[in-house]
């Protein structure tokens, strides 16, 4: 049963009618204070995921819990509408359970903490943020267990529960979460930081009801709720055709392996628009994998990636919300790889999450050029290192790595950047002054991004020189599919690791693992993926491409797949005007997307030859979603 | 003044040169001539116009000049504004025995890409330092599909790897490859660079193999300026450290030059003894050699000056908690001043860029009288910039062709801004042609053109609340323990309707608001620092043993002040400590004077960390507590300088009346009156709704408000039935 919310005063809110301008002040002050959540959490948290890395999203919400601002939609429903209890004035509640709140979270490292606000007896909106915590406890450090086949095994699991309580603190609780982790000492402060954060929102709330009254101040967050519908409503019209003959738009991508040696998942998905309504329907999607691999994708979060991406090309500065989702309709069938069943594994969702951003564009791509983009770096990908040190204290490290954004109608893919928002990298000097490591290089890789008119973002290689004995965990993706170009542009490079012992002996290693046993002197060479090319290369001017070559960023072999010749450090115009002419000449590939095979079959004939790694098996599915569903 | 390239809200382009005379002939009149004893020039150089305040330290007395900017070349601006002012004042250049200025020449440097191609070199395996940057994209959820990034100010192709490497402890790894580095840097030096930067991983421990770097880049090519990243930013972060110190090579040769120059120039003029000193970010002064090394320092020179100028404005009207807003053509500048002291951060931003250099804590909106009103179609939201008309064709109303509406039409609109050609010297604005540019935005809306362009006012307003939350309460502050300065060319417009949202009373508009940063100039203190990272957890560290450090530290920071003249007895020394919980990245310096540290040690440092630490976050740990970096900061003596002696008058304002107006407030035409500013005696009360003119700018007094002149010339803004109203 839905949770009861208890308010003492009974006095209904009335929709006033705003005025359009105090209604965009409202708007400011709400983006000031989300602002200021991210600042006060950024300062204050301890772990490097939050800290440096920014692995955390606020959220405001209206009191019916529609995000009026934030980045991932409303945490809230699934929590509101899942919860058997009260939610009263001084209640926060905190929850990592994906399976209690409909995904808001999607594995247990996101601590999620939700705080009703409530104004003179009435709720009046909600403040909620999430974080990712180093460690939760579980079988491995970090608790992302790639071999996970229980969501039991990723730590420990809380169900909504009031951390707070007329205002208090539930210690005891607190306690309890915090003595099955690794790191008690980050994920107290972080989880402090989080509660300052939900507190300021708290306070900004009350001014603007203080100033605008309850009566504007709701009328107001309806009013951009409103605002953003209608600025969807002409944007779906826009960019989505209606199904003509039944034809509808389709993309499908892949998720290479689980790490238990079976792979590519698919995801895909089709879309159409009928009236206003845009359908987005992922049944041709495969069934949950045994291992951690599953991405419980909540349906809203889903709606606001596809707004998200389409309103930054025509109103940046709008304070993006929850007001149009009547206007999407998701449909994910339960038991698929993207709506798992409990208690399938979860922790290690980043890829299939990560690839949510290529599917969106290869799929809007194809209604609307402007969105369409190629393939980027679209994951998170992990690199964990713990242990005892000399002196037998415990060290562990959890890092997100960054790759290349895809080539994109607006230009060049930025090297070795993020695609999640906030996201930014770890100071080397600060990782070398804190961790028993060294970081050698820590560069971009030439010619790893796709050739386009513009070109793919390159990669980056990142040598880990370890020096304690300990383990390592990787959690990686793109080894075997590619990053694909579109509109003539060229796939980008597959990410690769290599681990070099010190007695000079190498070995690749594989995308997903953990436990790899590491020895002083050691260095694991982690490369990432490139982005994927836009546009045909030969069409590049060809200074740029030699500037390319000058900067690092593409080699002279390199240049060649733009047609450039270059020698002695100079363009060889002929030569290049020849070379251009005959790439012309060759045939067009077929199709928007250059995906670098012909078929999954295809791919996997070479992958041994190409990537030095047996060819993962075909899946085999426990359950056909129809049948669960009929069960 | 963060914005030279743009106009100032009321430009006169055309009748600059009368309008200076105008201003001459006023302060020759009203001013007595100076007598002998030091005289302190103080001179800002905007993108319009060069200020000048001349000091004179025996009688407190001061003497303003206003000349054109000369952009091609700044100096040549000063010189003029030098010897006007020293006409204006009756006295010989060779008087002046002090020259402060306030520059944004490293500012424009870096606003136009103008700076010099820079040479890198970086520790072998992170030539891309600058490309991978922090990997951050801006923007939210899809802010990559539309972001393009910027090329490095050091571009890749002059970049080039010392295979050198040290270890976090300073230790050496990898010994220096010297030929190999020497045959790189002769190819480098010879490629067309005009500045070296080098930058090595983990110098800030030990900078042994950057100077030898530097050594050898010397011998091969002696008139290339090489800055080292220790000695930039001795700080940890190796990407924020790099950038840092390639800014500084950036925009070492353009300021290196504007110094020289202007350098020789004042001597020839002034004799060999004129000191030149340039006002750093963080409100510190700095000798001319100091600024062409380190002019990264000097990036918010400009703005720096302007909250200089409110402090000495706010110690002469006895207010000590200020929220200083200093708005020009295309962007505003805020700060927050509490208990006399301007908040400073060690962060300094320019546009996009962003480096590791103290400066006075000064948030920038993109937002000033320029901005452009526009309603995006799909979402018709009102928004105002960060688009700006720029000097060309600038607002509407300046009649120079532009047709968008601006800030500036909104204001012209509604009667802030008079548009009759009498008044306030010899403006030329068009109502006709705001009410035009605004009337397109007005239909759209579906409003009014007055409601249209109060609600233009209205969200410019509420940008700048944003900013000045960020310096306010997002730091601890509550904006009603502060007053509120509005200066620049458009503050006095906006001062009061500010104040009114966040209860800051009273709004101070400082006599001569447009020339406020030379006031700063003239009126700062020589200040130096030395700093060193020092990561260390307390409980592994003695008292006497930090004590040791610092006073080290501020011996060596007291070096460059003696050398300039400041005898031992003027020093004043403040130490810093950055510091914060064991596992945290930020750090919050605590400040604490040498006889507070020698009696309460580093006990005394955590008490006070643990306070802010609560005040700002609302919490505070049971956590260790780690030093980052120590500090010692030492200032001259502090001037204190006499007023001229001003009689109260009553509180008749009527004898600087100059005619009937109406403006157009919370949604109707009001009447009011129109004022001139140098009629105003301290004790005057001006009744809202007015207008108050000046040489330099234009002061909206809202309905229901009230001015007060003081007793040093400040009009405070209050509130009617305030009590400090009456």
């Amino acid at each position: 049963m839905p949770a009861r919310i208890i308010e003492t005063s009974t006095v209904p809110f009335n929709r006033v009618a705003v005025d359009p301008i105090t209604l965009d002040i409202v708007e400011n002050a709400l983006r000031n204070a989300r602002n200021e959540m991210d600042a006060v959490l950024f300062r204050t948290a301890m772990s490097p995921g939050i800290r440096e890395q920014h692995d955390a999203f606020p959220m405001i919400a209206n009191h019916e819990g529609k995000m009026v601002v934030g980045q991932f939609g409303s945490f809230l429903y699934g929590f509101i509408a899942g919860y058997d209890g009260t939610i009263e004035d001084g209640d926060i509640f905190i929850t990592n359970d994906p399976y209690s709140c409909g995904g808001a979270v999607s594995h247990l490292n996101d601590w999620l903490l939700m705080m009703p606000i409530f104004h003179e007896g009435k709720l009046v909106s909600w403040a909620a943020m999430f974080g990712h915590m180093t460690d939760v406890g579980g079988k491995v450090p970090g608790s992302l267990p790639t071999d996970a086949k229980m969501i039991y095994e990723e730590g420990i699991i809380i169900p909504p529960t009031k951390i707070y309580r007329k205002a208090q603190l539930q210690g005891e609780i607190l306690n309890i979460l915090l003595h099955n982790t690794r790191m008690p000492e980050w994920n107290k402060s972080d989880f402090f930081a989080i509660i300052a954060a939900l507190r300021l929102a708290e306070r900004r709330v009350r001014e603007n009801i203080d100033r605008f009254g309850a009566d504007e101040y709701i009328s107001a967050m309806w009013d951009m709720l409103d605002r953003n519908r209608a600025a969807m409503s002409a944007i779906i019209q826009m960019i989505i055709p209606e199904a003509k003959d039944g034809k509808k738009a389709y993309f499908e991508d892949w998720i290479d392996d689980d790490g238990m040696g079976n792979g590519p998942y698919k995801i895909a998905c089709s879309l159409h628009r009928e009236g206003e309504i845009a359908y987005f329907d992922f049944s041709a999607s495969d069934p949950q994998s045994f291992s951690s691999i599953n991405f419980l994708l909540n349906e809203e979060m889903f709606k606001m990636f596809f707004g998200a991406f389409t309103i930054n090309l025509f109103d940046p500065q709008i304070l993006f919300n929850d007001g149009f989702y009547d206007l999407v309709d998701v449909h994910i069938p339960e038991g698929c790889i993207l709506k798992p069943k409990k208690p399938a594994a979860l922790s290690c969702r980043t890829h299939m999450l990560g690839r949510i951003f290529d599917l969106m564009g290869g799929l809007l791509g194809q209604g609307a050029p402007d969105a369409l983009n190629a393939a980027g770096f679209s994951d998170s990908p992990h690199f964990m290192y713990s242990g005892f040190n000399q002196e037998g204290e415990w060290y562990q490290l959890f890092q997100i790595g960054f790759g290349g954004v895809p080539g994109r109608p607006a230009g060049d893919g930025p090297d070795g950047h993020s695609m999640w928002p906030a996201f930014t990298n770890v100071p080397n000097e600060f990782l070398e002054a804190y961790f028993p490591l060294r970081i050698r290089e820590y560069s971009t890789i030439p010619d790893s991004g796709g050739a386009g008119l513009h070109r793919g973002g390159n990669g980056i290689v990142i040598a880990y020189e370890m020096t304690e004995r300990g383990e390592i965990s990787i959690h990686d993706d793109r080894w075997l599919t590619y990053p694909w170009g579109v509109n003539g542009g060229e796939p980008g490079l597959r990410s690769t690791k290599r681990l070099v012992r010190t007695d000079g002996t190498e070995e690749n290693i594989p995308s997903k693992c953990d436990r790899i046993e590491v020895n002083p002197g050691d260095i694991l060479y982690f490369n990432t993926w490139g982005g994927g090319g836009w546009g045909d290369p030969t069409e590049r001017d060809a200074e740029l491409v030699l500037l390319d070559v000058r900067r690092g960023q593409v080699t002279v072999e390199g240049a060649r797949r733009y047609g450039v010749v270059i020698s002695d450090s100079k363009l060889d115009a002929a030569a290049t005007e020849a070379l251009r002419t005959e790439m012309k000449a060759r045939p067009k590939p077929v199709g928007l997307f250059d995906r670098g095979f012909t078929s999954i079959e295809e791919l996997k004939s070479r992958c041994k030859a190409e990537t030095g790694f047996e060819a993962p098996r075909a899946p085999v599915f426990r359950n056909r979603p129809r049948l669960m569903a009929a069960e | 003044m963060m914005n030279p390239a743009i106009p100032p809200i009321r430009p006169a382009w055309g009748s600059l040169q009368r309008r200076t005379k105008v201003a001459a002939a006023e302060s020759t009149t009203t001013m007595p001539k100076p007598g002998g004893g030091r005289l302190r020039l103080g001179v800002d150089v905007g993108g319009t116009f060069t200020d000048l305040l001349l000091l004179d330290e025996k009688n407190g007395r001061t003497y303003m000049a206003k000349v054109p900017s000369t952009p091609q070349d700044s100096s040549v601006g000063v010189l003029n504004g030098i010897e006007k002012i020293c006409r204006i004042a009756g006295i010989d250049p060779h008087d002046i025995t002090e020259v402060m200025h306030g520059t944004t020449v490293a500012t424009n440097t870096v606003l136009t890409s103008s700076g010099a191609l820079v040479g890198l070199v970086t520790t072998k395996g992170y030539r891309d330092i600058l490309q991978i940057a922090r990997s951050y994209v801006p923007g939210g959820l899809g802010g990559w599909v539309i972001w393009n990034k910027r090329p490095p100010l050091a571009p890749l192709e002059h970049t080039i790897e010392a295979n050198e490497r040290l270890d976090a402890k300073g230790a050496v790894l990898v010994p220096l490859d010297e030929d190999a580095i020497r045959r790189d840097l002769t190819v480098l030096l010879s490629s067309g660079i005009q500045a070296l930067t080098i930058a090595l991983f983990n110098s800030y421990v030990n900078d042994v193999h950057e100077r030898r770097i530097a050594e050898i880049a010397r011998e091969i090519a002696p008139h290339i300026p090489v800055s080292t990243s220790a000695a930039v930013m001795p700080e940890m972060y190796e990407y924020e450290r790099a950038e840092t110190t390639v800014v500084n090579s950036y925009v070492r040769p353009v300021v290196s030059k504007y110094v020289s120059n202007l350098q020789n120039e004042i001597q020839r003029r002034m004799g060999a003894d004129v000191n030149l000193r340039i006002l750093r970010s963080d409100g510190g002064l700095s000798s001319a050699q100091g600024a062409m090394d380190q002019p990264v320092n000097l990036l918010m020179s400009g703005p720096a000056g302007g909250v200089a100028g409110a402090l000495w404005i706010a110690k002469q009207g006895k207010l000590k908690n200020l929220l200083t807003f200093d708005m020009g053509g295309t962007s505003t500048d805020v700060a927050l001043i509490q208990n006399s002291i301007a908040r400073t951060r060690r962060e300094t931003r320019v546009g996009d860029v962003t480096v590791r250099a103290p400066s006075i804590d000064v948030r920038t909106v993109g937002a000033g009288g320029g901005s452009i009103a526009y309603i995006p179609a799909l979402t018709k939201a009102l928004r105002v910039g960060p688009q700006s008309a720029g000097a060309v064709p600038g607002p509407a109303a300046y009649k120079k062709g532009g047709e968008l509406p601006t800030v500036t039409d909104a204001n012209v609109v509604l009667g802030y801004l008079p548009s009759d050609a009498k008044l306030g010297g010899d403006m030329e604005i068009s109502r006709d042609l705001a009410a035009k540019a605004v009337g397109t935005i007005a239909e759209v809306l579906g409003k009014s053109i007055e409601d249209t362009a109060e609600g233009i006012v209205r969200i410019v307003n509420e940008n700048m609340v944003g900013a000045l939350r960020l310096v306010s309460v997002e730091q601890g502050y509550d904006p009603r323990d502060f007053a509120l300065i509005g200066f620049g060319g458009a503050g006095p417009l906006h001062a009061n309707a500010l104040a009114r949202i966040i209860k800051s009373w009273p709004a101070v508009i400082p006599p001569g608001p447009g020339v406020l940063c030379a006031y700063g100039d003239a009126t700062t203190r020589l200040r130096n620092e030395a700093s060193q990272t020092y990561v260390t957890l307390v409980r592994d560290v003695t008292d006497a043993e930090i004590a040791g450090r610092l006073e080290d530290l501020a011996a060596s920071a007291a070096k460059e002040l003696t050398a300039e003249g400041v005898s031992e007895k003027e020093q004043h020394v403040v130490y810093q400590v950055d510091i914060r919980y064991k596992g945290q990245g930020m750090k919050l310096t605590v400040d604490i004077g040498p006889a507070d540290f020698a009696a309460e040690g580093l006990a005394g440092v955590t008490t006070r960390f643990d306070a802010e630490h609560e005040q700002l976050f609302t919490f505070a740990l049971d956590a260790e507590h780690e030093l980052v970096g120590l500090r010692a900061v030492v200032q001259g003596a502090e001037k204190s300088f006499v007023n001229p002696e001003t009689s109260r008058d009553g509180p008749d304002s009527s004898a600087a009346r100059v005619q009937a107006t109406r403006i157009y407030a919370d949604g109707a035409w009001r009447d009011g009156h129109i004022y001139e500013r140098g009629k105003l005696r301290p004790g005057n009360r001006v009744a809202g709704p007015a207008i108050v003119v000046e040489m330099d700018s234009t002061t909206v007094i809202l309905p229901d408000h009230v001015g007060v002149i003081d007793d040093v010339g400040n009009i405070l803004i209050w509130p009617s039935d305030h009590k400090n109203a009456q």
